[in-house]
């Protein structure tokens, strides 16, 4: 009867090193404290980075979807620079212009001025902006209620109007403020819509006391102007923010007809590139961090080495009688091997989890919400299982490579 | 080639021609085998005497394929074992050569059952059958009853004969035994002893024992003496 040769040797070397190292609690366990230590606090701080990051994001974010925004140049004149958005430069047709480019999805003309809103009795003072049906999705601001105009109602000039939250409340109170006529400038407007909450911007203004109206109408019966104050743009994607800045720039020195030598007439702002600045120093604090940590789990890697020094040089006897019995050089090298690899595995795991305590914590007791994502995880499973392996070899090669007969002799 | 054939076509299982062997320690060099020549035949029970000193260890050593002489060959089966690498000794070592040791030198972190399966782990068998084998083992030296103890559990004796379970679990056909009943009285020496007869008569396994107490060079069939590293006398009992 021969037996049959099994496949699950490894699992084997994996239970024996298991239980090998578990003889030894709280030596194995001081061992792999620097692990531990180093893989914790590399979790803790990549997950407070990508937090702080997610946060600089997610205020970007609302104030549109990888936004540029086009303001008319200053005039330089006399030698007298007057600051931007002096100059009636930018026009409809422009908006309709760069809306044809490639990398841009879409964007709005916006002019804006403050006015007096009467609704019945009440009347308020408030921003009122014109813009163009495509407001809702450069802004990222859709209607909580009603509709939003449609790009009918722009090119017809309509007297509709979609009202922002704190506008609404002050005029309507509690009521319902769709389907009312509300007075602008002596102009009559229906209430089509109810914008959303937006909150404050980044100025700490408050986005919702406005009322919005079609770009035209503001055009043509309030503000009385051919030019606007600016042109919202939303960029395909985040990368075609930059392609959009220069498409825009080149388009419009075209359409304004330019000389080559001569400065532009308008200024092209990049939200995006105000995003990545903030998290690109986000990044670079993260990066001292985990390298602080890097360092802890190379201190880490130290210990088990000398741990696993001192396992190979008790354990001579042993090594000795299982090469008497036929193990080969391999053999000896795959079983101490195994088990550093286990145990700095089982320090990345307890790190881990450590890691992922600290995050915890400083989630629920500061204001800044930490990310922990797979990613760091990952990493941090291969990269304390390497750092056993890496730091385990040298102990085990000398294991492997001693003389049967002295290693016997050992005791 | 090294390899050379008994002209008779059969070939002795361990032929020792003029192996010599010398230690170097820092410049003295001590020569401690002068040039040993030696025929084992399948299913002897042979022991080796000599004082200590004598060179009966290295020879020993040597004949276990823990060692490599320094000259000379050593045929085993036919084939010339004297140049192999390590971890061609060592797979000769776990399929030809079953080890028994004064000490016992079994692994203490491991049961007793699981130290029997050691060799068989090594030959790259683990599953149920291994087991069996291992426990078939350890029944020839009468322990099936403490298969799950750990060495530290079980008296002196009984420990050898763990060892010896482990030496033949592999049906190696050379059992290999250096003073093993050194550190045991005279009781349980006998007891020991008496396995290895069993061994050698059931099984037909070679025996080679290295002594220098004669009572128990006595259960063997044939006396090696050793001395200053040369065979005095070699005499069938």
């Amino acid at each position: 009867m021969k037996p049959k040769r099994v496949k699950f040797a490894f699992f084997l070397d994996l239970e024996s090193a298991y239980k090998t190292l578990l003889r030894n609690k709280i030596r194995s366990f001081l061992t792999i404290l620097g692990i531990i230590i180093g893989v914790g606090s590399v979790i803790a701080t990549i997950g407070i980075g990508q937090g702080a990051s997610k946060a600089i994001q997610n205020s970007i974010n609302s104030m549109g979807s990888n936004m540029l925004i086009i303001l008319p140049g200053s005039s330089s004149l006399g030698g007298i620079n007057s600051g931007f958005g002096v100059l009636p430069t930018l026009t409809l047709n422009d908006v309709y212009a760069i809306r044809k480019l490639s990398s841009v999805r879409t964007d709005t003309a916006i002019l804006g001025m403050s006015q007096q809103v009467i609704w019945r009795g009440n009347n308020w003072s408030t921003l009122i902006m014109g813009a163009d049906s495509t407001f809702p999705i450069v802004r990222k601001w859709p209607v909580a209620k009603g509709v939003f105009f449609t790009p009918q109602q722009v090119a017809s000039a309509a007297n509709v109007a979609v009202i922002g939250n704190t506008a609404a409340t002050e005029l309507f109170g509690l009521i319902n403020p769709i389907g009312h006529i509300i007075i602008i400038h002596s102009v009559p407007f229906t209430v089509i819509g109810l914008l959303s909450i937006k909150g404050f911007n980044a100025f700490g203004q408050d986005q919702d006391d406005t009322v919005i109206i079609p770009i035209t109408t503001m055009m043509e019966k309030i503000a009385g102007t051919t030019w606007v104050h600016a042109i919202a743009v939303s960029a395909k994607t985040q990368k075609d923010t930059v392609t959009a800045q220069s498409q825009i720039t080149q388009l419009l020195r075209q359409r304004h007809h330019i000389p080559i030598n001569k400065p532009n007439d308008f200024f092209v702002r990049n939200l995006t590139e105000i995003a990545q600045a903030a998290n690109s120093s986000a990044a670079t604090f993260t990066i001292l961090l985990a390298s602080i940590a890097a360092v802890s789990l190379l201190v880490g890697g130290i210990g088990i080495m000398n741990i696993m020094l001192v396992s190979v040089t008790e354990r001579t006897k042993e090594i000795g009688i299982r090469m008497a019995i036929g193990a080969k050089k391999s053999d000896i090298l795959k079983q101490f091997l195994i088990e550093s690899a286990v145990l700095s595995l089982f320090g990345g795991l307890l790190g881990i989890t450590l890691g992922f305590g600290i995050s915890s914590a400083i989630s629920a007791f500061s204001p800044l919400k930490t990310v922990v994502t797979a990613e760091p995880i990952i990493i941090s499973v291969v990269f304390s299982l390497c750092v056993g392996i890496f730091f385990g070899f040298y102990p085990a090669y000398k294991a492997s490579r001693m003389n049967p007969v002295e290693a016997l002799r050992y005791e | 080639m090294a390899n050379s054939y008994d002209i008779t076509g059969k070939d002795p299982l361990i032929r020792l021609e003029n192996i010599g062997m010398i230690y170097k320690i820092g410049d003295i060099s001590y020569e401690v085998l002068k040039g040993i020549n030696l025929t084992v035949e399948n299913g002897e029970f042979v022991s080796i005497m000599g004082a200590s000193g004598s060179g009966k260890s290295t020879l020993m050593n040597i004949l276990g394929c823990l060692d490599k002489p320094t000259s000379g060959n050593y045929f085993l089966e036919g084939r010339d074992v004297s140049k192999l690498t390590p971890d061609e000794l060592a797979e000769i070592r776990n399929k030809k050569i079953g080890f028994v040791f004064q000490g016992f030198n079994l692994i203490q972190r491991l049961s007793i059952l699981e130290n029997v399966m050691l060799p068989l782990y090594y030959a790259g068998l683990h599953s149920k059958d291994s087991e069996e084998m291992a426990l078939n083992a350890l029944k020839l030296v009468d322990l099936s009853e403490k298969v799950n103890k750990f060495p530290n559990q079980i008296s002196g004796g009984e420990q050898q004969r763990v060892a010896i379970a482990r030496a033949v679990v592999n049906d190696a056909p050379i059992i290999m035994a250096d003073e093993p009943t050194g550190n045991l009285d005279s009781v349980r020496g006998a007891d020991v002893m008496n396995f290895f007869e069993k061994i050698n008569a059931e099984r037909g396994a070679t025996i080679i024992l290295v002594t220098h107490d004669k009572h128990v060079a006595d259960y063997a069939k044939r006396l090696i003496t050793v001395k200053d590293g040369i065979i005095l006398s070699s005499e069938t009992i």
